[in-house]
């Protein structure tokens, strides 16, 4: 099992773990942080998928994660703003659908 | 867990089953296309054979600033519109004024003056090694942070200029030169050969700005006080 194949399962992971998180939660914190757990696996998976091959590392993958790091930093950025704004104006960080809900999930889920 | 106690609006068993069942599906899917192995020989040879004419010898530089470089430029078009997004939030939220640590204004100090430094080392030697203007950028930007939650001012008066201006000109000037080397049947973003790598190394240097200013303006979290 090569390095570059435990890394890509590595980033598979993350980005499920990810997804489980983003639709589940309900505190809009937490779905930030779960868009970058997503982000950080899909970079992961896409830098190990490319390192797989026999002979030099593809550096296209590479350019690509660079550019989709950059973007993830300036999404999460606007996310957060969003979120500081939505809480100011409703009092409580989360989507109107999940404003019912227990948002730090005390019953131990 | 229990379906009976669950309070309203909690995601229901049926959903997290779905969820489960949707992963788990995508889990296998990469599993077999990972252990499968690559499907094609990539794009190696394609950007080695093609790295003597693209201005710089690092092949992920070449990528991102010339074979790729509609990525590169709609990245930075991403960056200055998530920036006037967080502007037009409002203004950005005071900062509460305390006494900052010594450790901090010591660790200031010695790392914002060094910021620079490194940032032009990555930035020249991204042409032919790791390092390139996202990095430089960031590490300028870093020092900026640095000295926000530090809540000094500068000691020497600094010429001011629109942070505005700074924004935009790594978008700015990477269109005007994608735009000026189309004269003489050349196609957006097509450099000619000889020139390759000195026009990359200005967009850099700009982008590089942008990127720090950027990145420190995300950190503000909204329009400063002095910008329109």
């Amino acid at each position: 099992m090569s390095s570059a194949l435990l890394y890509a399962c590595a980033g598979m992971g993350l980005l499920l773990v990810g997804t489980w998180a983003l639709v589940l939660r309900a505190h809009l914190l937490r779905k930030v942080l779960a868009i970058n757990v997503m982000g950080s696996g899909a970079f992961l998976l896409l830098v190990g998928a490319g390192a797989m091959g026999s002979g030099p590392v593809d550096p296209v993958p590479q350019a690509m994660v660079i550019t989709g790091i950059v973007v993830s930093i300036s999404a999460t950025a606007l996310a957060l703003a969003l979120v500081l704004r939505i809480a100011y104006a409703t009092g409580k960080p989360a989507l109107p659908e999940d404003r019912e809900r227990d948002l730090m999930d005390a019953g131990g889920r | 867990m229990n379906g009976s106690e669950r309070p309203r609006g909690e995601p229901g068993l049926l959903l997290r089953a779905g969820l489960a069942l949707l992963l788990a599906v995508v889990a296998t899917g990469l599993t077999l296309a990972l252990l499968a192995g690559p499907a094609s020989p990539g794009l190696t040879d394609a950007v080695a054979e093609s790295l003597a004419g693209s201005g710089a010898s690092n092949p992920v530089t070449a990528v991102l600033l010339n074979f790729r470089g509609y990525d590169t430029l709609l990245e930075m078009a991403v960056l200055t519109s998530t920036l006037v997004g967080v502007w037009a939030l409002g203004p950005a939220p005071r900062i509460r004024e305390t006494d900052p640590s010594p450790v901090l204004l010591g660790m200031n100090s010695v790392l914002i003056p060094l910021a620079p430094l490194i940032c032009a080392y990555l930035l020249w030697i991204g042409a032919s090694g790791p390092g390139g203007a996202f990095q430089a950028g960031a590490v300028l930007a870093a020092a900026g942070v640095l000295f926000i939650i530090s809540g000094r001012r500068p000691a020497v008066p600094l010429p001011t200029a629109p942070m505005s201006w700074g924004i935009v000109v790594g978008l700015g000037v990477f269109v005007a030169v994608s735009l000026a080397v189309m004269p003489g049947g050349r196609q957006l973003l097509e450099y000619p050969r000889d020139l390759a790598g000195i026009l990359m190394l200005l967009i850099e240097t700009a982008a590089t700005v942008s990127i720090a200013l950027i990145l420190a303006g995300l950190f503000i979290g909204g329009r400063p006080e002095d910008e329109p």
